[in-house]
């Protein structure tokens, strides 16, 4: 197959981009988003089975030879997170049709959204630091706009607390990449594995390392890096929450998989026991601060931090099943996230908040949506036979095959609190009786949601998948995690013949 | 593999039941019942050649993670199923009536099909994975039927108490059944009791048994994770018979029943189950005695008999097991006929309340009769079931290796199970007729009394012909469970001897306690405020945590951006601090003699113009003083042989000053917000945070690890790009990409202007047309 496909995932989103930009209506905007994203996840499919079959697939953009000018590679983990990516990206621009309303569209809503698109795929794929700083760039500035987007006060000062935080992760990303040039004098990331993997002095790049740490670690929104993340994945539209929620953090998880998989690969040992302490805290405090909230996106937005806290633990135990249980969790996380803030939407638009001691009755009034609800909440939760079961188990599995006890028994716990906070929801937007309120008489039957039902559906059906049919995904986790741990394969992929 | 398709046919069955019920809600309970009926007479054709042939099968499922869909069923296994789907088709088929007209029993038979396939499952897997998968199943669906009456408040909490002490368990579980994978060596439990292995010896020995039994204890509701069981009243009545007597909680049990030729045998494993079994066994006899609500009874009851159970499974004997195997057959039986009994007796009277039920067997003879009986083998008179085991109960107090010291506490349970066996099947239909109840009360419908009636007649059967209906089963149970040859006989009369002594004992206690019933229930007020005190502790924990996350979200997520920023850069200046102590690398010493005069001169200039651009007092003067520095930079990149570097960060500079000039000059002057102190202390902060970053730079300067890539672009710019400028040749070929992305950026920040500036206007427009 022909190696350009690589650059599509790219390409088409900013083709979109520029179309929307040209025409402004939005009855042109809208199909040509859908349509966009549905060729970008088939451009993406394509490029993930001939990943599946050849195993690494590399563009060295503009013919330089590596190292000098920037490499496009895909490995299983990057096509599996650009197909994922893709796949949110469709299901949630459908999605939008529905949820944005008119004045945000016209604000080239659906421009940005498929900038901030070529912007998360570019930096799945990229095998150049710096363009990952880039790419990491059009990410910020695009989703930035995306939650000022229209706003009122709340928007903008979440988005403010947003670009700041993440506009240090930029400076001290920036910062390591200097240092690390200056140091290895160069940016593609197989060659800087290679200059790095074989000296005996590589520990001395800990300064980067541990830059990069943090950058990444804003932007994954660890502990205690993650006050972005809660202060403002509320405001904006659910639409834009749930592709925030989805994808961003996890960009940030994927470059610290592949920092430390590839070139800090040698002194991980020193960041290992760290980034493990960071994992426990991170799924603690996560799962902490979704017990103290009453807004089911609050709940939701803290649930993230404590799941990312669940795949780091997963790369520090750096065990083959660690990683692939990292990498299937990863999956299950994305597809079950989104669709939460999905179903939240929903939620709101039938009773006009997310406030839990405002709403009630929906177990009554919209079955539908409680099955759906149930489905994602309790694989969230870990409730077996659903996704999120085997990612947690097969984590736990990996923390308890190398006697790491207490990371094992955190993570056990937290799951716990997790379906705790899940029957919150459950209990108060379901079960509870609709509050007798003077708005809530006012509503009025909210009806056409089915654009908004059917990604939603989609994406409890691949739940379900995850669920039943779990092996068949975690064969490719399973490969990702051999690919990871061997990064001889990625360097030979991108410099030929084993480097120099 | 039989097995497979009958739990998968009840799964179906769930699937398609509110199809059905909409489609017939008359008959919905009945028609859906016929599943586990056919399901349950299968198994009773498999019953004679158990011992012989176990039924199996296995289908891969997840085989990376050990996972597989495979099944075995010998005798212990298939007894279970027999209970879960006889006594669940009994279940479907009265909660057809009993909830008749209800707008969402067509989603409670969806939760309770659920719950009887995931039941099936946990009696029948042979694979761990699957074991639990199956043991979660039966947490969640148990919480969602608790919860049925889900617009009360107490409902809510009840259901969610049950289920966060079984997802404890749950938790516990996972851990414990991964250490004994880790232990044994395989996920397949069949293996595990076949090769005789004993992991007593094994260093995770102490955390298995540990984590099983808090398990099985939470799900089995023994002290102290006994108080969710009564609270889980709040269920309806058929779920309570099915769930929080017959089944669930036998699940607990069912799992130390099955891992005890593994996990059993030490005394480590005795002392826990025969401590923490008789403490909820009188526990729960006790507390029971004190209540007036019938269902309130039969929980206390069954809380008890769990705690028997659990008791003689610690025993461990061959004799214990057979009773505790027949127990949890008796008890099955009359506990599910009793429930459903006061389910009918709810139904048609309006209440629950044994002060205000009597002389109720006029109204409702058949239900008289049928508690009548279930109460009797409940109550361990001959020649009911229940005598049986209480005299093989008994006998074990005698048997060699046994603590005689139990006994008196078995009797004492007897005793007030006794007494509450009469209250719950004798005080409410005799004595004197009272027009007190809401309703007034006449005979539930056949589709309600048939099944108690089966239930309570086998009760009778099996009492008085146990050598051709049970015994061969519960026989090869006990053998299947201990892995060793055990003979069983059963007879209700086994002559003159201790066993029967200690029979009459407690039938004369219990009838006293009968009599006195009235005196205890006067103090339920007062009990019920005690009883409660593990309830409270619940409470405390679980509005402790509550508040602990609350207190640490405050703090952490505190909504100041300064805060933040303060966390974010301590900690990162923390860890690169200690990395750079730590792991050195360090230049020792600095060599400024190279640098030339001019350098010093761009250095001043940089250093100088820093001083206005920190305390400068408008925005211009800062303004220019950081143009100033940047020009500083500039120089530094022309001494150093980079002039396209230089030209290009001039015109850089030059651009920024400008339009920054344009932007802010309609801006007002700077007004500070900050108090001395946090002047000073930022001041300090970022002093180290720069302090670190040159360090960081020196190092860099200092740790050479490989030739730059830059030279090799200055030579390939003319000759392969034909660029004269390398910034140019740099930015739009070699690393074009880059620059695609950069063009990106501005484009969108461009776009995020223009929106900023238009809902201004937008908003403006809105507002004067208002």
């Amino acid at each position: 197959m022909n190696a350009n496909i690589i650059l599509l995932p790219v390409l088409i989103p900013l083709f979109t981009a520029i179309a929307g930009l040209i025409f402004r209506s939005i009855r042109i905007q809208q199909p040509i988003g859908v349509i966009g994203g549905i060729a970008t996840l088939w451009s993406s499919w394509q490029l993930f089975c001939d990943v599946r079959n050849v195993g690494y697939r590399v563009l060295h953009v503009g013919g330089w030879t590596p190292p000098y000018g920037i490499t496009l590679v895909a490995d299983h983990l990057s096509a599996i997170m650009v197909v994922i990516a893709s796949l949110m990206a469709c299901l949630v621009a459908l999605y939008s049709i529905r949820d944005v309303d008119a004045m945000r569209k016209k604000l080239f809503y659906f421009p940005l959204y498929n900038f901030l698109s070529m912007a998360i795929n570019g930096a799945f794929l990229t095998g150049d630091i710096f363009n990952l700083y880039v790419w990491f760039e059009v990410m910020l500035i695009s989703s930035f706009v995306l939650l000022a987007l229209g706003g009122a006060k709340p928007q903008i000062e979440g988005a403010f607390k947003y670009v700041s935080i993440n506009l240090i992760s930029s400076a001290m990303f920036l910062s390591g990449i200097g240092l690390l040039y200056a140091k290895v004098g160069t940016l593609n990331m197989a060659d800087i594995a290679v200059k790095l993997n074989f000296q005996s002095h590589s520990f001395l790049i800990n300064s980067t390392a541990i830059l990069f740490l943090s950058a990444f670690g804003i932007k994954a929104a660890l502990f205690p890096f993650f006050f972005w993340l809660p202060a403002s994945y509320h405001t904006p539209p659910a639409a834009i929450s749930a592709i925030f929620a989805g994808l961003l953090t996890k960009v940030g998880v994927y470059a610290l998989i592949r920092s430390s998989t590839l070139f800090f690969r040698e002194s991980f040992y020193y960041t290992q026991n760290l980034l493990l302490v960071i994992a426990g805290l991170t799924m603690v405090t996560g799962v902490l601060g979704a017990a103290a909230q009453y807004r089911v996106r609050k709940i939701l937005s803290f649930h993230i931090i404590s799941q990312i806290g669940y795949m780091i633990m997963g790369l520090a135990l750096f065990t083959p099943l660690a990683l692939a249980g990292m990498v299937f969790y990863l999956i299950h996380h994305i597809i079950v996230k989104t669709n939460l803030f999905l179903l939240s939407g929903i939620i709101e638009k039938i009773h006009g908040s997310d406030d839990l001691s405002r709403l009630g009755g929906l177990y009554r009034s919209s079955p539908g949506l409680a099955g759906l609800f149930c489905i994602s909440a309790f694989s969230l939760g870990g409730i077996p036979p659903l996704s999120g079961f085997w990612a947690k188990f097969a984590l736990i599995k990996a923390g308890l095959e190398i006697d790491a006890f207490w990371i094992s028994l955190i993570a056990l716990l937290v799951g716990l609190m997790t379906l705790f906070s899940m029957t919150k929801i459950w209990g108060e937007a379901f079960w509870k009786a609709c509050p007798e309120t003077a708005e809530s008489k006012d509503i009025a039957p909210v009806t056409n949601l089915a654009l908004m039902y059917i990604p939603a559906t989609v994406m409890a059906v691949m739940t379900l998948y995850l669920g039943f049919f779990g092996q068949t995904v975690f064969d490719v986790a399973q490969a990702t995690s051999a690919q990871l741990l061997d990064p001889r394969g990625y360097i030979e992929a991108v410099l030929g013949g084993g480097g120099r | 593999m039989e097995i497979f398709w009958i739990i998968l046919g009840i799964l179906l069955g769930a699937l398609s039941a509110t199809t059905v019920h909409r489609v017939s809600a008359m008959y919905s309970g009945r028609l859906l019942a016929c599943i586990p009926a056919t399901g349950f007479m299968w198994l009773l054709t498999r019953v004679p050649d158990i011992h012989d042939h176990p039924l199996q099968g296995s289908i891969s499922w997840f085989p990376q993670l050990g996972a597989d869909l495979s099944f075995h069923v010998d005798a212990l296994g298939l007894l279970m199923a027999l209970l879960i789907t006889g006594i669940g088709a009994i279940i479907l088929a009265y909660s057809g009536d009993y909830l008749k007209g209800d707008s969402q029993q067509g989603r409670f038979f969806v939760f309770l099909m659920v719950f009887m396939a995931s039941m099936l499952g946990v009696v029948t897997a042979d694979n761990l994975i699957l074991l639990f998968v199956f043991w979660e199943l039966t947490s969640v669906s148990s919480y969602l039927l608790i919860g049925y009456y889900h617009e009360s408040a107490e409902s809510r909490w009840k259901a969610l108490q049950a289920l966060l002490v079984t997802g404890l368990g749950g938790a516990a579980m996972m851990g414990g059944l991964i250490l004994l994978n880790r232990a044994s060596g395989t996920w397949t439990i069949s293996e595990m009791l076949n090769s005789g292995l004993s992991i007593a010896e094994h260093a995770y020995y102490p955390a298995i048994v540990t984590l099983f039994i808090i398990g099985a204890f939470t799900k089995s509701a023994q002290f102290p994770f006994h108080f969710w069981l009564p609270n889980a009243m709040a269920a309806p009545t058929p779920v309570s018979a099915y769930l929080h007597s017959a089944t669930m909680v036998k699940a607990g049990v069912f799992l130390l029943l099955r891992f005890t030729p593994v996990l059993g045998g030490t005394s480590a494993w005795m002392i826990t189950l025969t401590g923490f079994g008789s403490i909820t066994m009188l526990i729960g006899a006790v507390n029971g005695l004190r209540q007036t609500d019938l269902k309130k009874i039969l929980a206390y009851t069954t809380l008890s008999v769990l705690g028997m159970l659990v008791l003689l499974i610690g025993l461990g004997t061959p004799t214990a097991i057979a009773s505790a195997m027949l127990l949890l057959t008796g008890h099955a039986l009359y506990k599910a006929t009793l429930f459903l009994t006061s389910g009918i007796i709810d139904h048609e009277t309006g209440t629950r309340d044994l002060q205000r039920l009597r002389g109720l067997r006029r109204a409702m003879p058949i239900t008289a009769a049928i508690a009548g009986l279930a109460a009797l083998s409940k109550a361990g008179l001959p020649p009911f079931f229940g005598f049986i085991g209480k005299e093989s109960i008994y006998s074990i107090g005698f048997a060699p290796g046994a603590m005689v010291a139990i006994l008196p506490m078995i009797m004492l349970a007897n005793m007030i199970m006794f007494a509450l066996a009469l209250s719950t099947g004798f005080h409410p239909f005799h004595g004197a007729v009272t027009s007190d109840t809401p309703k007034s009360p006449h005979e539930a419908g056949p589709a309600m009394y048939l099944g108690p009636l089966i239930l309570s007649v086998l009760g009778l059967v099996f009492g008085l012909l146990p050598g051709i209906t049970v015994e061969s089963l519960i026989g090869s149970a006990v053998t299947s469970i201990l892995s060793t040859e055990t003979d069983i006989h059963l007879s209700v009369w086994h002559g003159f001897n201790v066993p029967l002594l200690l029979s009459i004992a407690t039938i004369a206690g219990g009838v006293v306690l009968y009599r006195m019933r009235v005196c205890f229930w006067s103090k339920a007020d007062e009990s019920d405020r005690r009883r409660l005190s593990f309830d409270r502790i619940y409470t405390f924990i679980f509005n402790g945590f509550v508040a602990v996350a609350k207190c640490q979200t405050r703090i952490l997520q505190s909504g100041y951006l300064r805060n933040y920023f303060i966390i974010i850069l301590s900690v990162t200046g923390a860890m690169i601090a200690f990395n750079l102590i730590a792991l050195g690398g360090l230049p020792r010493t600095f060599n400024i003699r190279d640098a030339k005069i001019l350098d010093w001169a761009a250095c001043i200039i940089i250093m100088a113009s820093l001083y206005p651009a920190i305390f400068g007092r408008s925005r211009m003067t800062v303004l220019i003083a950081l143009g100033a520095v940047g020009f500083g930079v500039t120089m530094i990149f022309i001494l150093h042989g980079a002039p396209d570097l230089a030209i290009t960060q001039i015109v850089v500079e030059t651009l920024t000053v400008v339009l920054f000039m344009l932007a802010i000059y309609r801006l007002p002057n700077f007004r500070s917000h900050s108090t001395r102190n946090m002047r000073f202390f930022d001041s300090v902060f970022s002093g180290i945070a720069g302090l670190l970053v040159t360090l960081c730079v020196l190092k860099a300067q200092h740790v050479k690890l490989a030739p730059s890539v830059s030279n090799q672009y200055s030579e390939w710019s003319y000759s392969l790009a034909h660029g004269k400028n390398i910034v140019n040749v740099i930015l739009v070929d070699f690393r074009a990409l880059d620059t695609m992305g950069e063009i990106s950026v501005l484009a969108i920040s461009s776009i995020g202007i223009m929106t900023l500036v238009l809902t201004r206007t937008r908003k403006r427009r809105m507002e004067k047309q208002e």
